[in-house]
């Protein structure tokens, strides 16, 4: 479908940019090709083919959609963001990444030079990653039914026979957090509600795959692993606790806050065990493991800040209660709805 | 043990009976819970929730006229988070702007006047709610606007005052509370000598209180060692912010811009002189006169105790609706809705959640069928 | 209903200020406290200041200033 009657708005993308014509090849090989351009992906056929699996591994698929507002916040952006969230996805997984499929859904309208520096940051941080894109899609929709760029990413990886999964979880095992928490989300949501505030804080944001493989390597200790995205910290632990039925309890104190971070959250009434994370990790690890998985994490610029912020305890029913700093408890549940200012 | 957790179990145990203190304040009723407080009370010490929830008393015909004005062509409706998934009659303003509204929310309300301001062929109305600590942000945005001239900007007032809700409260015949805590932050405002009469017509000792967990302890135990001494008195335990008078210039912005008048709050009713409305020489700022809103209806949800419950003459578990028809997922009263609504607060940390029973475990090393799928649902950031 | 943060005053106009927490900055309106001024330490409330504070109670009573659990973001 090449609609001739479009006009080639210079400089931005039009209907036609994804009619799989002569626009589109001009996309790709202008704007998409010079930035990713891998062996498999210059290929350009209609699968990427790749080597074969070392022995013993399985291959592992993963899929996600990004839909982030604004495209660019401080810290990153919506490139930076679905390539750091396929790859972690894997990771925490126990899979080396080995290729990201990419599909772009652009509007019509959106400028291109918007488009390059998205792309820029994918090709940036797949780099960092270490991981290629080996193919992709792109098709434009008009105004009306988009606000610029929606991104879906497929990552195959590679998984080898380190066990991670919820039924491993024991009585005794300690959970840790590789960092301060509720960066990213925060992040976001001051860039998207109060764009008139000039914030301090960064969105965390991160490919985590040598974090975690190094970490995989430092001990056999680590049962689970899991990215605390939208939900948080809260959510990903009241997950584990209904998945596992066991009782888990965190200490309010041990968790590493930003002040940066606490104050604006505390100025709009978010609560930061609810907000998300995207570059930060939680594991749940032996307790003999656990100098070592520090050590692990304390060894990686994205684990810095590594605490052990709970654990799994030996009886109860199946929810994660946080032990607060007055020294009360209170269950964590996921959150409903999105974070707001609000005046109470 | 925290010293102030100390000092309220040193109090209780001094006590000749039970006794039950009243805080009026959403951010407290949200800091009781989340600070763990509520799990460290002791056993004939008990804390209830009142009508502190600005969201919770807005009445039900005021919630439909804000979603009603919402739809309306050519609107900006703006709002604090608050307000933005509270049910009216027929959906939320959430659930209009799902419908195409232009609902926007905002931090402060001198962000609406400056949409106003820059939108002049739209008519931008700001959802007025909120107490004290609130109003003179309405009163500040009503003269901002009229210091630019503008015409179209006008506010849907639902503000509320704590004082009149207490009288109300305080005169009931079958009130059961012993004391109060004062909302810290509308005594900022207001000034503490504005809640003396609780203690001095009514005889009921009540404490100004800070909204850290430690801060609410230490004036629950205050509360409960007047109770134990016969002490009845109004003491301020938030002097780092509370005044004797307040914040004077707030308040003669607020008799500026508004005057008292009777208001309809959920579960207390009519009250008089316990709402503002917009003075005669602002009344070109009333939405309700630029919009021909007329009166609200006020139809209560059948089933919904939420009333009672922000009265304290019910608790959640009273009321049959709670954790099954509603739950904050799917909220029917406001109390469910707001997340320093009492409902919202019990649901969340008084009890366990309703979960499903366990999926059936698959072996080690095989995605489990439900986990994959809730991670990659959840990437929104 | 009552969410108040203390913020200290890094710049100051007629009726609006930049209030600064944890370097975090945004423009807030002294139009409530029109003694305001640059330095102060204040409890901003919906993009207002409602209230003067001194630095001392801001970094106790609202544990303003780091506390135990929060993190520097740098080294463990």
């Amino acid at each position: 479908m090449v609609a001739i009657d479009q006009p080639m708005t210079g400089g931005k993308i039009s209907l036609a940019h994804g009619g799989g014509g002569q626009l589109t090849d001009e996309l790709i090989s202008q704007c998409i090709l010079p930035r990713l351009g891998n062996n498999i992906l210059s290929d350009l056929l209609d699968s990427a083919i790749f080597p074969p699996l070392a022995a013993g591994e399985k291959p592992t698929l993963t899929i996600d959609s990004y839909v982030v507002q604004p495209l660019f916040f401080p810290g990153g952006d919506i490139g930076r963001l679905c390539v750091s969230g396929t790859v972690n996805d894997l990771a925490v997984c126990g899979a080396r990444p080995l290729g990201i499929a990419l599909s772009l859904i652009l509007t019509e309208g959106l400028p291109k030079n918007t488009l390059e520096k998205v792309m820029d940051s994918i090709a940036a941080t797949a780099t960092e990653a270490g991981v290629k894109i080996v193919t992709g899609d792109t098709k434009v929709v008009g105004h009306a039914q988009g606000d610029g760029v929606y991104i879906t990413t497929a990552g195959i990886g590679a998984i080898s026979d380190y066990k991670l999964h919820p039924d491993l979880v024991e009585p005794g095992d300690a959970i840790i957090v590789s960092g301060n928490v509720a960066d990213h989300g925060m992040a976001v949501m001051l860039a998207r509600q109060m764009p008139q505030m000039q914030s301090s804080i960064t969105s965390d944001v991160a490919p985590l795959n040598h974090m975690i493989a190094g970490l995989l390597k430092s001990t056999s200790g680590v049962v689970f692993l899991r990215d605390p995205t939208r939900g948080g910290l809260a959510g990903v632990c009241a997950d584990l606790a209904n998945r596992t039925g066991r009782h888990i309890t965190l200490e309010e104190d041990s968790i590493p806050i930003d002040p940066r971070t606490r104050h604006v959250a505390d100025m709009l009434g978010s609560d930061p065990l609810d907000v998300a994370n995207e570059g930060k990790v939680v594991a749940v690890v032996r307790p003999g493991a656990v100098k070592a998985a520090l050590a692990a994490l304390h060894g990686d610029r994205h684990g810095l800040n590594a605490r052990v912020i709970g654990h799994v305890d030996e009886t109860g029913e199946g929810v994660c209660e946080l032990h607060t700093t007055l020294g009360g408890r209170r269950i964590l549940l996921k959150a409903y709805g999105e974070q707001l200012p609000r005046i109470c | 043990m925290n010293d102030s957790i100390q000092r309220l179990h040193a109090a209780a145990a001094r006590l000749v009976r039970p006794v039950k203190f009243m805080e009026v304040c959403g951010t407290h009723t949200m800091s009781a819970f989340r600070s763990g407080l509520h799990s460290l009370m002791p056993a004939n010490v008990t804390l209830l929730s009142g009508p502190g929830c600005p969201v919770c008393v807005t009445s039900q015909g005021d919630i439909d006229q804000l979603i009603d004005v919402a739809r309306k062509p050519g609107v900006i409706l703006c709002t604090y988070g608050d307000m933005i998934r509270v049910v009216g009659s027929a959906g939320s303003l959430e659930q209009a702007r799902a419908d195409g509204a232009d609902v926007r929310v905002l931090y402060s309300s001198l962000d609406a006047v400056k949409l106003a301001a820059e939108n002049p062929s739209r008519q931008v109305v700001f959802a007025a709610v909120g107490f004290e600590t609130t109003t003179p942000a309405s009163a500040a945005a009503v003269l901002h606007a009229d210091k630019l001239f503008l015409s179209n900007f006008t506010i849907l007032t639902s503000h509320k005052m704590v004082m009149p809700a207490m009288r109300a409260l305080l005169s009931a015949d079958d009130l059961q509370v012993d004391g109060f805590l004062c909302p810290g932050h509308v005594a900022v405002i207001l000034g503490a000598a504005a809640f003396d009469p609780i203690a001095s017509e009514y005889h009921k000792p009540c404490v100004i209180a800070g909204f850290e967990g430690a801060q609410i302890a230490t004036a629950l135990a205050r509360l409960t060692e007047m109770m134990a001494d016969g002490i009845c008195r109004l003491e301020n335990f938030y002097s780092q912010a509370v005044t004797e008078k307040g914040n004077v210039a707030a308040q003669e912005l607020v008799a500026r811009i508004f005057r008292p008048d009777a208001s309809y709050w959920r579960g207390l009713a009519l009250l008089p002189d316990s709402g503002l409305v917009l003075r005669e020489q602002y009344r070109r700022y009333d939405a309700r006169l630029r919009f021909q809103l007329g009166q609200p209806i006020n139809r209560e949800i059948s089933g919904c105790l939420c009333g009672d419950v922000i009265t304290g003459r019910a608790t959640p578990a009273d009321c049959r609706l709670f954790g099954s028809a509603c739950t904050p997922a799917r909220a029917i009263g406001p109390c469910m809705v707001s997340s320093e609504g009492t409902c919202q607060a019990w649901f969340k940390y008084k009890r366990v959640a309703n979960r499903p029973s366990p999926s059936p475990r698959p072996s080690p090393g095989v995605p489990g069928e439900g986990e994959k799928f809730s991670a990659a649902a959840e990437r929104n950031a | 209903m009552c969410l108040a943060v203390p913020a200290r005053l890094v710049e100051c106009r007629d009726d609006s200020a930049v209030a600064d927490l944890h370097g975090n900055r945004v423009n807030i309106s002294t139009m409530l406290l029109p003694t305001a001024k640059i330095g102060d330490w204040v409890l901003l409330h919906a993009g207002f200041a409602i209230q003067l504070i001194s630095e001392q109670e801001a970094q106790e009573t609202f544990g303003v200033i780091s506390d135990l659990r929060a993190a520097s973001g740098g080294a463990p």
